[in-house]
């Protein structure tokens, strides 16, 4: 019940919030949490640190910008189509990177990535080091002008709190449970007759074509499509987001996210813009070194023990 | 007439890095017996296990169940044809409540377990069998706990429910008394004695008297190779197993074993006269 008001009172703010902060930002925002939310499922629920993730999120923005760039279709259906496309491309890649352990999966993964990279840096649609500029946002369903960013943000809205709910159905199903219990203790999960790769590639599917999702939706928020959104640095990013909200807790990477973006959009205008890294770097190590769970799972804990 | 083998191993074999862990083992284990396999540490126990389970590839030989060979299956599907290992650590799923522990294997015949878009509540009707399952090893009042917050020997009973709710044909324990007090370890030796009826169970067991208690056959095995075989008394006088694995002791440590299943035998007989 507690929760559930929660989630009542979450989905208030997000639709007062555009009359008190920029759309664009809170857009930024929604997209990156979609991403880190898609990460965790494979991080927080099977335990499987995927090094690559932006292949999946930029496949799903190239798709959505060419298609909209070239075939005038409405954004609905390029963001599907994004949306499956990045989805396959984790199908395959997925298929390839479940059978090896641990670190070994986090570089297969970020070889497959660097693959993706190159493919988009050479490939003859994409834009080369410029992207795809001027994606139109069109207008949904041929009838909501997208251009507006209010009407664009409600979309957006949408389109995360779909993702979201997936997400937390997802972990809260049958099928989420033999991924708790792959993360818990993959023997054990084996010898009770499970084929655990199975598992691992239809949780990696999800969590590609939701960042997929995201990425598309990025796409036609800042009407780009371009190769910072799969170089490894993307994929670095949303690790980040992740362990800083505290990856295998719901809200999470939600946190995570909004805690990055903000920062980054606070420094990236002033002087310390050039350091960015940098900042990022010290907060990452400050955020493992002592807040293990995380900024989410710090206050669950806190809670828990001022409540119990 | 010949007896009837559920599991059987023909010439096994497994070379680490030309290091030979398991040697030319043949390993017969009856129908609806429990096999005790016993040897010092390093003898290659575990190892056996793992290349049943096929958690390990032999290097050479075959795997007999029920007269099919199984030896190029995978893990899993050796489960589900109704082999089901424990680990010589206990193996539970730490941050899932018991009764989820239980669950896990009994939602495998459900067929809904790739069904990411359904509630979890779909799954509670699978309750009152875990509830059954929890009780059978005494831990119905925990139900609702979470399984890293058990005392060791609750863990293992929790491992033998969640094995048996797969109902298994075969069970192979790896030292399922490991690191528990005395109490405890004669309680699950009571409750692996309970499971094994209908059931074959092929267990590790370093702790002689729960071996003496419980098993119909015991296999020794030294560096890989079996050194002999047979029930306990038979196994016990063997002079190489008395030199190679109980080494000095063995006299008395085999003389207490004894003494101590008989009086523990007599000890129930008499509890149920009584009563
Ligand atoms: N994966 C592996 N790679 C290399 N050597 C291994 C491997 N697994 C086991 N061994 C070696 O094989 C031998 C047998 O090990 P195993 O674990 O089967 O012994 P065990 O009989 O179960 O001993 P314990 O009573 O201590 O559990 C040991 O010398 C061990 O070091
Ligand atoms: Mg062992």
């Amino acid at each position: 019940m507690k929760i559930n008001k929660l989630y009542l009172f979450l989905i208030v703010v997000a639709l007062v919030a555009p009359s008190l902060v920029y759309p664009v930002f809170l857009m930024k925002l929604l997209c990156f949490a979609l991403f880190a939310c898609a990460f965790n499922l494979l991080l927080g629920f099977v335990g499987l640190l995927s090094f690559g993730h932006a292949a999946f999120l930029g496949t799903g923005g190239y798709i959505t910008g060419y298609l909209m760039l070239e075939t005038g279709i409405t954004p609905e259906l390029g963001i599907l189509a994004g949306t499956l496309g990045a989805g396959l491309l984790g199908a395959i890649y997925g298929k390839l990177a479940v059978k090896r352990e641990g670190i070994y999966f986090a570089m297969v993964t970020l070889a497959l990535a660097q693959l993706a990279f190159f493919f988009y840096l050479q490939a003859p649609f994409t834009g080369g080091e410029d992207g795809l500029q001027g994606v139109p946002r069109g207008a949904l369903f041929g009838l909501i002008d997208l251009s507006d960013n209010f009407a664009m943000y409600y979309f957006v809205l949408a389109i995360f709190i779909f993702g979201f709910w997936l997400i937390h159905r997802t972990v809260h199903s049958p099928f989420g449970q033999i991924l708790k219990a792959i993360r818990e203790n993959e023997p054990r999960a084996v010898s009770l007759g499970y084929n655990v790769n199975d598992y691992k590639w239809v949780a990696f599917i999800i969590s590609s074509a939701l960042a997929g999702l995201a990425g598309s939706t990025k796409t036609l928020v800042f009407q780009l499509a371009s190769l910072t959104d799969v170089h490894w640095h993307m994929s670095g990013e949303v690790v980040l987001m992740t362990l800083l909200g505290g990856m295998g807790t719901i809200f999470g990477p939600l946190v995570g996210a909004g805690v990055v973006v903000s920062i980054q959009n606070l420094l990236s205008g002033g002087e310390l813009g050039n350091y960015i890294n940098i900042i990022m770097g010290v907060i990452f190590i400050i955020c493992v070194l002592a807040f293990r769970s995380g900024l989410v799972g710090e206050f669950q804990k806190l809670m828990k023990k001022n409540f119990n | 007439m010949s007896a009837d083998y559920v599991l059987e191993t023909r010439n096994l074999v497994k070379e680490f890095k030309g290091f030979t862990a398991v040697d030319d083992v043949n390993l017969k284990v009856e129908r609806g017996t429990i096999h005790a396999l016993i040897g010092p540490n390093g003898a290659g126990k575990t190892t056996v296990f793992n290349l049943l389970t096929k958690f390990l590839t032999p290097s050479r030989g075959t795997i007999l169940y029920n007269g099919a060979d199984i030896t190029s299956m995978k893990s899993a599907a050796i489960a589900r044809k109704g082999i089901v290992r424990s680990f010589q650590i206990s193996a539970v799923f730490p941050h899932l409540s018991v009764m989820e522990n239980v669950r896990i294997a009994l939602q495998r015949k459900e067929g809904n377990s790739f069904h990411f878009w359904k509630s979890v509540k779909v799954l509670d009707k699978l309750n009152e069998r875990a509830y059954e399952l929890l009780d059978e090893v005494g831990l119905k009042d925990y139900a609702n706990a979470l399984t890293v917050d058990l005392p060791y020997g609750r863990k293992r009973a929790l491992e033998i429910a969640t094995t048996l709710a797969l109902d298994p044909e075969m069970l192979l324990l790896d030292e399922p008394t490991q690191g528990m007090g005395h109490e405890d370890v004669s309680v699950v030796a009571d409750l692996i004695k309970k499971v094994s009826a209908n059931r074959t169970i092929l267990m590790v067991e370093h702790n002689l008297h729960v071996v003496a208690q419980l098993a119909d056959t015991i296999t020794v095995l030294q560096r890989g190779a079996i050194l002999t075989e047979g029930d306990y008394e038979t196994v016990s006088q063997d002079p190489q197993v008395r030199e190679a694995y109980m080494g000095v002791e063995a006299d008395d440590e085999v003389a207490q074993a004894i003494a101590a299943a008989n009086v523990a035998e007599k000890a129930n007989a008499a509890k149920g006269g009584t009563e």
